[in-house]
């Protein structure tokens, strides 16, 4: 156990006591004590900077299930650090601001901050474990906690509906990514992520390395929003507003971008991994900007806003990729900024796209609506919130003096690098990089205006709102103060970020490349009169220009209509699977339990009796058994005479006493073999099932024997007859067959192993414990069934909430 | 009509304590002799589904005011949680143990960490099993 091991594990456990803090306290909002361990944790990982900046790494390892190459390994680099910093960095402020966002009086704070911090644990696995099922295991997790989270108002069925297609899309993504993790452990042999980074050469000519590959992108595609699976996080705004700005744009969705980086040094100049990464990314980054353009709420539009920016953080992840191809070179190495840039954008997106949605959280608080059609004119009435949103939107659209012009400029150069690449038949195709990334940046540059502009400045309309506009509270204004602070002083102060978090991290992501010389770019705002800036200024005269004409182009997304959109087709899968499986359910869901009963028995009959003939088992050996004695003779006559009997009979009653009388003969049988513990716990049995038997037969209506057809009787007396000889023959051939050395002198020594002389006893509960314990729950639920088959039925005229 | 059940209750009576003590023993012997969690925990839910059949439920649960629902439920924690305790002690989940103490009154006596482990199995059985005989048997 590391101290890692513990950060990890520490949300997780609170999350577990935030419900207990409320009952013991209710008048303290639990937003404070939740706010304790981001805060703890941000401060310990803050420590472990200098380290890692020098180079160290810190790793350790916990024995979960050796059998299963299962480790609760973790790893804590450079890249991991960035992540767990903003986790930390950002879930303090997200808690802090939600403490004033989030009502006490009307919302169920303990389930909010307990999936909060569920979320935060988890999310701090993602990016500390080594051991690739550890970091399935918390990958999932946090589509749960999102998923719960995004449900947060579970009576709107807007929420519920954002949040089971979030779900459905990344666990669904999530599965193709555990396959492809289980695919590169058959290649490797190891679950650990370093150590198969450290055999990355001998992986590549495997034949499983390109399928491993695509289905872990899939994985990252789906988690990250990239097209076409970014349908999902327009619909996770649902989400109350510090949730959408904690995991909507800052921490889960980079998730997808984390793997990406975890994984170049193992697939990365792999022209596939280059294409798709960068293509889709690419894409994605001006599909994003352009649908954002025209949303009319403020959040979908930062949902949009979101999507891009991951897709430009994920294309410059592809275009570094490419400094992997053929080993590292001097040539090489100046495709290794896109990487830079990659990781360096992910921290600035993080800090101004946080500040924004606390903004767009602000004006949705203190005015009481999200559509630009109705707001505007808000800069005299809320002037700190009017601050705040300049600064983090001109961030965002790539304007100085902030931090995102500093990466756009960069983003820009890496994408005219890739225009130079020589592989990949970039040759061809390169020269769409720039273009494309200028265009989205354009599209950028106009909804950053939309939302500084739509918002508060224009015509100020009272009669539209719900409530008079004011100034937020001081409490909801640190968060975003913060992080604006934030984007100015990285745009003054980029390389002393650069020097601790990101060279570490470029270590970490291109091993090959470990210290090389210029492989961390000097950041400058002023480079001169270049292509770059040339583009910049036309990004700001044409969006500027976009935004001024949009109603005149605005024709254009009649192109995309809605009724032809991605999201349609997502409606109609799920749609037509549910009626699909409706109607594959009814086919055999009859009603009636004697069909039933045919599939049960048939089945069985199938799949048990065609072993046995295929395989050719049934063996039947009488030469070793002993003969039968007249005592047993006696009791084999009462048991067939009382089974033959049952089919006679002509009331419930006789038909149970009968049925027992086969239970107490077969607790004889026990006897007469000694085997006294199975005798008494026959007899129990038989005896407490008899008095059920009883009581059931208490509420059913009189035995009548209704149809008599031969069509309805044969198969019933094929099946119960199939069944007698299929048992008989199996525990005959059981006894023919001699397979394997019996293990059963294992248990003979059972004193002193378990220090009882009873081996039945000792095998339930030492040798096999695991077994009686699942049994145990098992009986458990069955119990938990019949009560609540019985006793809870919905009160008339309360109608179940999920048909509201 | 009012069913005449004096004898059946006036048996049940004693039969209820010899059933409830045999219980007890089989739950205890079940380390050497035959017995065990299981078995002791059906016997004694024998013993209170008689006392219901008997008595009608409301004496009964005036008697003894207990839900067999949250018995049940103990008696998986129990099974579970006992399961996790080896862990505590770094052998894997689920693994028992055993030593030999001297006892004032007992002498020598071997007490062993799977009786934890039967209790919660037997509370775990007594506890359904009840549990379904009152359900079906309060469903008029």
């Amino acid at each position: 156990m590391t101290f890692i091991h513990f950060f990890i594990l520490i949300p997780i456990l609170t999350a577990f006591f935030i419900p207990l803090i409320g009952k013991l306290a209710p008048k303290l909002h639990l937003g404070w004590p939740a706010l304790f361990v981001p805060v703890i944790l941000f401060g310990f990982f803050t420590a472990q900077i200098p380290a890692i900046s020098a180079g160290e790494t810190i790793s350790g390892s916990v024995v979960w299930m050796q059998a299963l190459d299962l480790y609760f390994s973790v790893y804590l680099d450079g890249l991991s650090l960035i992540f767990t910093l903003l986790i930390t960095g950002i879930g303090s402020l997200v808690v802090l601001y939600s403490t004033f966002y989030l009502s006490k009086e009307r919302e169920s704070l303990s389930h909010f901050y307990a999936y909060l911090l569920l979320f935060m644990g988890a999310m701090l696995g993602v990016v500390l474990s080594d051991n690739l099922m550890v970091l399935y295991l918390f990958w999932e997790l946090t589509s749960i906690s999102s998923f719960l989270l995004i449900a947060f108002w579970f009576r709107r069925k807007k929420s519920r509906y954002g949040a089971q297609k979030s779900f459905l899309i990344t666990v669904s993504g999530g599965i193709s990514m555990l396959v492809g993790f289980i695919m590169l452990q058959v290649m490797s042999g190891t679950n650990s992520i370093q150590e198969i980074i450290a055999m990355r050469d001998s992986l590549q000519e495997h034949e499983l390395f390109v399928p491993a590959l695509i289905l872990i992108l899939l994985g990252a595609f789906t988690k990250s929003a990239q097209f076409p699976f970014h349908i999902w996080l327009p619909d996770a705004m649902e989400a109350p507003t510090p949730v959408s700005a904690y995991l909507h744009s800052a921490t889960m969705v980079k998730a997808g971008l984390f793997l990406v980086a975890r994984f170049t040094p193992v697939f990365g100049g792999e022209a596939t991994w280059f294409w798709l990464v960068s293509g889709v990314g690419i894409f994605t980054m001006f599909w994003g900007s352009f649908s954002a353009v025209k949303q009319k709420d403020l959040k979908a539009l930062l949902a949009y806003s979101t999507i891009s920016q991951l897709g430009l953080i994920m294309s410059l992840f592809g275009l570094g990729s490419a400094a992997l191809q053929g080993g590292a070179s001097t040539e090489s190495i100046i495709y290794t900024k896109a990487i830079f840039v990659a990781l360096f954008h992910l921290v600035n997106h993080s800090t101004f796209k946080g500040a924004l949605f606390m903004v767009v959280g602000i004006v949705d608080h203190e005015v009481g609506t999200r559509d630009i059609r109705k707001l505007g004119g808000l800069i005299s009435l809320m002037p700190v919130t009017f601050t705040l949103a300049v600064i983090s939107s001109f961030s965002m659209a790539g304007l100085p003096p902030f931090n995102g012009f500093l990466s756009k400029e960069m983003f820009f150069t890496a994408a005219l690098n890739a225009n130079n690449l020589t592989i990949f038949s970039m040759e061809t195709w390169g020269l769409l990089f720039p273009i494309i990334a200028w265009v989205g940046s354009i599209f950028t540059f106009a909804y950053s205006m939309i939302i500084v502009f739509r918002t508060f400045l224009g015509p100020y309309r009272r009669e539209r709102l719900e409530k008079t506009p004011h100034e937020a509270p001081i409490g909801m204004l640190i968060s975003p103060i913060i992080l604006c602070v934030l984007i100015i002083l990285l745009f003054f102060m980029p390389n002393q970020l650069s020097h601790y978090l990101l060279s570490p991290a470029m270590n970490s992501i291109l091993p090959t490349y470990q210290n090389t010389e210029g492989l961390i770019p000097k950041i400058s705002a002023w480079h001169g009169f270049n292509l770059e800036l040339f583009m910049t200024a036309g990004v700001v005269v044409f969006g500027a220009f976009l935004m001024k004409t949009f109603r005149f182009w605005n024709f254009v997304y009649d192109l995309f209509p809605e009724h032809r959109s991605i999201d349609r087709g997502y409606q109609w899968v799920l749609a037509k699977s549910e009626s699909g499986s409706k109607r594959a359910t009814d086919l055999y869901m009859t009603g009636f339990l004697r069909h039933y009963l045919y599939y049960i028995y048939g089945f069985l009959l199938l799949l048990v009796g065609g072993t046995l003939w295929l395989t050719g088992s049934i063996v039947i050996d009488p030469s070793d058994d002993v003969p039968v004695s007249l005592y047993e003779g006696i009791i084999v006559a009462v048991m067939a005479a009382a089974a033959i009997g049952i089919l006679f009979t002509k009331s419930r009653l006789t038909a149970t006493l009968l049925n027992g009388v086969l239970g107490y003969s077969i607790a004889v049988f026990f006897v007469l073999f000694r085997a006294p513990d199975l005798a008494l716990t026959q007899l129990v049995v038989e005896t407490v099932t008899t008095v059920l038997f009883l009581l059931c037969f208490y509420h059913l209506p009189e035995w009548s024997k209704e149809e008599r057809s031969v069509k309805v009787r044969l198969p019933k007396m094929i099946i119960s007859i199939g069944m007698g000889a299929l048992t008989v023959l199996l525990a005959l051939s059981v006894q023919g067959n001699k397979m394997f050395e019996s293990i059963s002198s294992y248990f003979e020594d059972s004193y002193e192993l378990a220090g009882g002389r009873n081996i039945v006893n000792a095998i339930l509960g030492d040798f096999r414990a695991f077994d009686t314990m699942l049994e145990v729950v098992v009986l458990f639920i069955a119990g938990i069934g019949v009560y609540t088959l019985i006793k809870l039925k919905a009160p008339k005229g309360e109608d179940d909430i999920e048909r509201e | 009509m009012r069913e005449n059940d004096v004898i059946l209750q006036t048996v049940s009576k004693i039969a209820v304590f010899i059933i409830l003590t045999f219980g007890v023993y089989l739950f205890l012997a079940g380390h050497h002799n035959p017995g065990g969690g299981f078995i002791g925990g059906l016997t004694l839910s024998s013993a209170f589904v008689l006392l219901y059949l008997s008595f009608d439920v409301e004496t009964v649960n005036a008697g003894i005011p207990l839900d067999y629902k949250k018995v049940a439920a103990l008696g998986v924690l129990i099974a579970v949680l006992t399961g996790m305790g080896s862990l505590l002690f770094g052998s894997s989940f689920l693994s028992q143990t055993f030593a030999y103490f001297d006892l004032p009154i007992f002498g020598k006596t071997e007490l062993a960490t799977v009786v934890l482990f039967e209790s919660g199995v037997a509370l775990g059985v007594i506890g359904v099993v009840v549990t379904i005989m009152i359900s079906i048997s309060e469903d008029v």
